[in-house]
């Protein structure tokens, strides 16, 4: 049995479409919300990594390392944030961060 | 074979936590799941080849990541049953979106073929492992040819730290603190006074 490119598509599909679905079903936790954008990010940087080794071209790699680099800062950034606002507001609820009527 | 059965162990089992990231009640649970998440993808990573991006994804994600994550949850005094309520109201749209989602990703992946000329369109061919690692041949690549979006990136990352930093940081009221420089700026002078006691009078303290 030979695992070829399309199960590494397959898994990292599975995993992208659960981050989406955390996304929507953990409306009020914005916690959770966070982590299901890393699950996200993990499945593009399966997808890289796969496409990278199945055609032999590094870049991929580099390329998920960028992403790896970008997802470390928003996942700061993200939580200082809500560190703020749950300082301010005391809930972290997403349908209470209405203040900006954006 | 043996490269087949590790495969969907690493891929069963990070799927299965990346479900229990998303429906575990304790968002402490979730936050442990998904480290559980992270060292599967790492072993896939591993499994792929990509060994210094999964060492990579265990010491950014695991080490840092996830326990910052961690920290937060535990820091916040939330009502974490309050959050789980109104779960039953967005499961529909949830898993209508997740559903076209995934038909989607089905419809992209299902007919999907190489073009003849991709070969020639591969920019830096992996050399023989035997020869160059897997960590020496990025090195060779990320300080040659992308040195500039290298630097553009811990560039990211210093305004990440700088702005969670400017963030988080307050001045709280009434809190004593040392200063030091007022401590060493002090003089004889102003700590102390001579006084000429007189007798049976005493001093004004």
């Amino acid at each position: 049995m030979e695992i070829t490119l399309g199960h590494y598509l397959t898994v990292a599909a599975v995993l992208f479409t659960l981050g989406i679905f955390g996304i929507f079903l953990n409306r009020k936790n914005v916690i959770v919300i966070l982590m299901s954008v890393e699950l996200m990010l993990l499945a593009v940087n399966i997808n890289l990594v796969a496409f990278s080794t199945h055609l032999g071209d590094l870049v991929g790699q580099v390329f998920a390392l960028f992403i790896l680099t970008v997802a470390a800062a928003e996942a700061a950034i993200g939580l200082a944030i809500l560190v703020v606002y749950f300082r301010n507001r005391g809930t972290i609820e997403v349908e209470d961060i209405n203040m900006m009527k954006g | 074979m043996l490269e087949a059965i590790v495969f969907y162990i690493f891929s069963a089992v990070m799927v299965a936590a990346a479900v229990m990231v998303i429906f575990a009640r304790n968002p402490v649970h979730s936050v442990l799941f998904l480290i559980l998440c992270f060292f599967n993808a790492a072993g896939l990573f591993v499994l792929m080849g990509a060994e210094f991006l999964a060492m990579i994804l265990v010491v950014v994600y695991v080490g840092a990541v996830a326990v910052l994550f961690l920290f937060v949850v535990m820091m916040l005094d939330v009502d974490f049953v309050a959050l789980r309520e109104g779960y039953a109201k967005y499961l529909p749209v949830g898993a209508a979106v997740g559903v076209v989602l995934a038909a989607e990703l089905v419809f992209v992946l299902a007919p999907w073929a190489f073009s003849a000329s991709v070969p020639e369109a591969i920019a830096i061919p992996i050399p023989d492992p035997g020869q160059i690692h897997n960590t020496r041949a990025l090195g060779l690549v990320l300080y040659d040819d992308y040195a500039y979006v290298f630097q553009a990136s811990g560039l990211i990352l210093l305004v990440a730290m700088v702005g969670a930093i400017v963030l988080t940081l307050r001045e709280r009221e009434g809190v004593k603190r040392q200063s030091i420089a007022r401590q060493v700026a002090r003089t004889r002078a102003e700590g102390t006074e001579t006084v000429a006691v007189k007798s049976r009078q005493g001093v004004d303290v």
